[in-house]
């Protein structure tokens, strides 16, 4: 375990934005916080976690997949993907860190995005571990442990020092780099810092929430569920959710015509859009109910059918605070597949 | 980073042949810009084409497989892609990227067996692939029966090939219908399903059943009222796609996605399928 005391945090970014581009959660004046890069003097934010997910970093909200000239009828496609520089993420929270994993899935299956690949392999993930979970939280849910945070590095902050253990060769060479920063560290101040967190998360209200209802092989039990009906009905199909989700990765392609070329880009999509599965012939989900269970039978039992036994939700809480309705994957646990009631 | 191949990128096709099959569907071949075909595949593949600026949507290849030389599209015109299609002329360059999905078991469910085509309109079109690669290993299949009907005869598509080619083979049996009588017809005048009915298989095939929803929800009432079971059929599914390779989720039903573990699904494994496609 090392150690790098707080009064040096800002030499230990400036030392860390030498070598590759930091970001980290930044406030924002309406008392939110985002991921921005840092530069001297940026101060790392105290909120528990970001309103957008850092799943941006490899799944950028919009990116340029190609572009093509056109000239009479011939088309040249021209490639725009280029080696992007190593970065790190700092500060990224457990339920984040596993939000990665879970787009990992997705995107490195064969046949791999080499868009994702490319962004993943050079990105440097440095989490850290909760100390203040907050009631929306339900990581616990899904196997994650808030104190425990996975990643290329996992901090610990206490009072007086920031705690780091390196995970990988990519983390352990990026401490390497920070050894003038950094001290040997006690893991006791990390054990006490842990304990003090877990007494928080036993007291949470979601702690008993369960995935034992869902997974893979359920779709015929849970598909037909009457409660689908009361759920869905308020829904807006605003796509809020799908949004600041760290797992949903549902995108679209689209062409642009610049005037100069056109351009092909990908952008985040959200199958609560009606658009999202309408074609010349008609659309297979035209309500709204449909769409509202196609997200969540997708988290909880298409997903897991299909990555071994995987759930496509983190619990980082993120719908719970931002659907305008007030409707979100938790409500959906405990009613679909067995009434338990709220 | 640029010679590292990605799925999304495709590359670029030549229009050279415009075939017009129908009132509303055009048959398009396609090469690479050297003259060759861009991509092997199998019976019932399908292809990503696009023009850049217009969009990009998925196509069953119609052409055979056993066909080295170039790829076959027949297209309906419905939507944006298409009707841009449709004005495009032999010279024009398009991009394509594939082959996506899982074909026909043509190498080992199908073989030795008899079988049974049925398509309506332009869901001919997978099944060509298909039909022209088991008549060009004819001595791997047994009986071959295709019932084909559309609105009208206008409306056959490859109605010359069917005729020319098709009919005139030893041991397969082409039953074309359409909808309504007309003056130049004197074939079976009536839907798919009925006439399926009508003509009564044995059981002993295998069927591919191609064509809108409606007729291949009574089609296939039909067989199994015929005694076929579910799992003697086969078709295929069409959902909004963009990505081919089941990553944005568009065509995504239950814990399948259509672009990779479709388009091609036994009859009874649609069973183990919300109905939502």
């Amino acid at each position: 375990m090392l150690k790098c005391s707080l009064d040096k945090l800002q030499a230990l970014f400036a030392k860390i934005a030498e070598n590759a581009k930091l970001y980290l959660p930044i406030d924002n004046s309406d008392g939110t916080a985002s991921y921005g890069e840092w530069s001297e003097g940026t101060a790392w934010s105290n909120a528990l976690n970001t309103t957008k997910s850092p799943k941006d970093f490899f799944f950028p909200q919009t990116e340029d997949l190609m572009k093509f000239k056109t000239e009479g009828k011939n088309i040249e496609v021209i490639d725009v993907r280029r080696e992007c520089e190593d970065f790190v993420i700092f500060g990224v929270r457990a339920c984040d860190v596993k939000s990665f994993d879970i787009l990992d899935r997705v995107f490195l299956t064969e046949p791999r995005d080499s868009y994702y690949a490319m962004k993943r392999a050079h990105g440097i993930i440095v989490s850290v571990a909760c100390q203040k979970p907050a009631e929306t939280c339900f990581c616990g849910t899904f196997g994650i442990d808030a104190t425990e945070p996975a990643g290329d590095v996992t901090a610990w902050k206490s009072e007086d020092a920031l705690y780091l253990r390196a995970n990988t060769e990519k983390g352990s060479a990026l401490l390497d780099k920070l050894a003038d920063l950094l001290e040997e560290g006690s893991d006791e101040a990390v054990t006490a810092q842990k304990e003090k967190t877990k007494k928080i998360l036993d007291k949470l209200p979601l702690k008993e929430l369960t995935t034992d209802a869902f997974g893979g092989g359920k779709t015929k039990e849970l598909f037909d569920d009457p409660a689908w009906d009361a759920l869905s009905a308020t829904c807006l199909g605003c796509g809020t959710c799908t949004f600041v989700c760290p797992t949903c990765q549902c995108y679209d392609i689209k062409d642009f015509n610049t005037g100069n070329g056109v351009v092909r880009y990908r952008c985040w999509d959200s199958c609560m859009y009606s658009e999202f599965t309408r074609m010349a012939h008609g659309n297979n989900r035209l309500t709204q109910k449909e769409r509202f269970r196609q997200r969540f039978m997708h988290k909880l039992v298409y997903f897991p059918e299909n990555n071994d036994g995987m759930f496509s939700c983190v619990g980082c809480g993120r719908c719970l605070a931002k659907c305008p309705i007030s409707m979100n994957i938790v409500k959906v646990m405990k009613k679909i597949g067995g009434n338990k009631g709220e | 980073m640029n010679n590292v191949n990605d799925t999304l990128i495709p590359t670029v096709g030549v229009i050279t042949d415009v075939r017009i099959d129908t009132p509303d569907i055009k048959t398009f071949r396609v090469v690479t810009t050297d003259g060759k075909k861009a991509f092997d595949h199998r019976p019932g593949q399908c292809a990503m084409l696009s023009i850049p600026g217009v969009g990009e949507a998925m196509f069953s290849i119609t052409s055979s497989p056993t066909n080295t030389e170039y790829m076959e599209f027949s297209i309906k015109k419905c939507g944006c892609v298409t009707e841009w299609l449709h004005q495009a002329e032999v010279g024009q360059q398009i991009t394509i990227r594939g082959p996506y999905g899982k074909p026909f078991p043509v190498d080992d469910v199908f073989a030795g067996k008899n079988l049974l085509f049925i398509a309506g309109g332009v869901g001919l079109a997978p099944l060509r692939s298909v039909i022209n690669y088991c008549r060009h290993y004819r001595d791997r299949y047994g009986d071959i029966d295709i019932v084909y009907g559309s609105r009208s005869k206008a409306d056959l598509l490859d109605y010359q090939e069917i005729i020319d080619e098709w009919s005139n083979d030893a041991g397969v049996r082409v039953h074309l219908t359409i909808d309504n009588a007309q003056p130049d017809w004197d074939g079976h005048v009536g839907f798919v399903p009925n006439y399926v009915k009508e003509l009564g298989f044995d059981t002993n095939k295998t069927a591919v059943l191609c064509g809108p929803p409606i007729m291949i929800k009574f089609t296939l009432e039909g067989l199994v009222a015929l005694g076929f079971d579910k799992t003697q059929v086969y078709t295929t599914l069409e959902l909004r796609m963009k990505c081919g390779v089941g990553k944005c989720g568009r065509c995504n039903v239950g814990a399948k996605y259509v672009c990779k573990d479709g388009p091609v699904f036994r009859c009874d494994e649609l069973e183990e399928l919300p109905s939502e496609y």
